[in-house]
């Protein structure tokens, strides 16, 4: 038909060019119209607002200023608080990879059939309970006269007493069990499509399980592991909720001095540099990581 | 060899019980709670409903659910719509642009929603909108709106292009294309990103707490604030409610979308 009409396919061509220049403005110019009123202006008001010395509401005047960024460094208060939130984002992320990772491993290749998305449905049900409401249980079974205390009694007689919350540990425990189901999940998706062959041969050649694991099933499942760990490390890194909740006053970290200025003492300008400083930081860890992202996808 | 690497399978397979069993004590222990006498989460427990009852007048509590349903259907119908549109689009054309446009679509997934709640904070005050409901939904488009092209753009995958030319080629428009041909065909994978967007709404905390006015809060806030105040164990009542919703909720979306790949 084509080679016989040769004018009215080139016409046809011209307007289909046309038509498709109009169906992809109206197929995603709503969504990114979307996104950019509700991401990309106000991360810039707020990159503003992060130069002023006050917040230009009523008849406050406000300057540009540098005085909002020089208070981070001048103030080793708010540097030890955005080490201590980044710390904090490597140990949940380590955490979360050395017990998610088995649990996909286990689930994507022992497991089979109908028991093995059954199960699958079973690790990712508790996501969708609210993360809030989870952490605030976490306080029941923590807590001195808790429901842990009571368990470690029963089995062991005269355990005695045990208080392990607004500590340390307890923001760890809580973080870890919101976010290790991202880990498993993702671990997941790509331990499953690792070839059972590739496996096999390597055992048959005589290599040991742990070289199995070293040598192939983990570069092979790298890219579970990394879309994993940015799944954890930048949300725990801005968390402020679990650690005021299990933390307590050894919840302080830089995600809670935010929140606190933009809640509490209503420095907006100060808790918009404290804000662009660890995205700046998030995006230096990310970028490091950067070589092992490009080298897996 | 054999017998070695069954031990190790069967040891295999009580870790991810355990690892199950914590996944799921704070559940339970959320809804064992509710259901005891004591305000002060006394152990052991003494069985009673006052809780359940308690919650029926608490006014407060019924109207953030009644608000986090609302923002959430909303959502649910704003987010699907648009991301469905723009997976549409990718999937059909290259284009240039087209990389930039799907990395566009995933600042909300990487960068902490503390700074994406207080960015929205900022920028609403400052042209005058404010807060509210209306912020609210404007924001949670916008974080669930990613999932949802995920979701449909995986679905679009199994679809073939060549089914779109045929019904084109034998006379049909391009909205009798993409109305009869390509949505039932993608159906599934729309109605399961509509569960995501759901669930990404009904559970979001951080954003629509920067975002609620004064009074005017959904039950995630409502928690927090309560939490914050010292807590009755109303919260664990309705807590227990909204987490046997949500799972029949995911059970349904198992229905639409198959989980875990390959059987």
């Amino acid at each position: 038909m084509a080679v016989a009409h040769p004018q009215a396919t080139d016409t046809a061509a011209s307007v289909t060019g046309r038509s498709r220049r109009t169906a992809i403005l109206a197929l995603t110019g709503p969504a990114y119209l979307w996104l950019a009123l509700t991401i990309f202006l106000p991360l810039s008001a707020m990159l503003y607002y992060s130069f002023l010395s006050d917040v230009p509401i009523g008849d406050r005047t406000a300057v540009l200023t540098l005085e909002n960024y020089a208070a981070f460094f001048e103030k080793e208060f708010y540097q030890t608080l955005m080490w201590r939130s980044f710390r904090l984002g490597f140990e949940v992320t380590f955490y979360c990879l050395v017990f998610g990772f088995p649990c996909a491993y286990v689930l994507a290749k022992t497991i089979r059939g109908r028991s093995r998305e059954a199960l699958f449905l079973l690790i990712i049900l508790p996501f969708w309970s609210n993360a809030l409401v989870r952490i605030f249980s976490w306080t029941m079974v923590l807590r001195g006269n808790g429901v842990l205390e009571h368990s470690l009694n029963w089995l062991i007689p005269e355990f005695g007493s045990l208080n392990l919350m607004f500590t340390y540990p307890a923001i760890i425990l809580g973080l870890v069990h919101s976010y290790i189901p991202y880990m498993i999940l993702t671990c997941y998706i790509s331990i499953e499509a690792i070839d059972n062959g590739v496996i096999e041969a390597a055992r048959s050649l005589g290599a040991r399980r742990l070289s199995v694991l070293r040598r192939i099933i983990i570069p092979l499942a790298m890219p579970g592991i990394i879309a994993g760990s940015i799944l954890i490390f930048v949300p725990v890194v801005g968390s402020f909720m679990e650690p005021r909740i299990l933390g307590g006053r050894q919840g302080t970290f830089i995600g809670t001095i935010i929140e606190d200025q933009f809640t509490a003492v209503f420095n907006w300008p100060l808790g918009a540099a404290l804000s662009f400083i660890m995205l700046a930081l998030v995006l230096v860890v990310l970028a490091i990581m950067a070589p092992a992202i490009k080298r897996v996808t | 060899m054999q017998h070695g690497s069954n031990r190790l399978v069967r040891l295999g397979h009580v870790y991810l019980g355990i690892m199950l069993a914590f996944l799921y004590v704070p559940i339970f222990v959320m809804a064992a709670m509710s259901f005891n006498e004591s305000n002060l989460y006394r152990l052991p427990i003494t069985w009673s409903t006052r809780w359940y009852e308690a919650l029926l007048h608490n006014d407060k509590l019924i109207d953030a659910s009644i608000n986090s349903l609302w923002v959430a259907v909303v959502t649910t119908v704003l987010a699907t719509a648009l991301g469905t549109a723009s997976s549409l689009a990718f999937f059909r054309y290259e284009f240039r642009g087209k990389k930039l446009l799907q990395l566009l679509a995933f600042p909300p997934i990487t960068i902490p929603w503390l700074i994406i709640g207080t960015a929205m904070l900022t920028f609403f005050f400052w042209i005058g909108m404010g807060r509210g409901l209306h912020a609210m939904v404007l924001g949670h488009v916008a974080l669930a709106m990613p999932y949802v092209i995920i979701v449909v753009s995986a679905r679009l995958k199994s679809f073939d292009l060549t089914l779109e030319e045929a019904a084109r080629s034998l006379g049909a428009s391009s909205w009798q294309v993409t109305m009869r041909i390509t949505l039932p065909w993608i159906a599934p994978g729309v109605m399961a990103a509509a569960l995501f967007a759901f669930a990404v709404s009904f559970d979001q905390f951080v954003i629509s707490y920067f975002l609620s006015a004064p009074g005017v809060s959904t039950l995630p806030v409502e928690i927090y604030t309560s939490i914050r105040k010292g807590f009755t164990p109303e919260i664990n009542a309705i807590s227990t409610i909204v987490i046997g919703i949500s799972m029949v909720l995911l059970l349904g979306v198992s229905r639409f979308y198959r989980f875990g790949g390959q059987r």
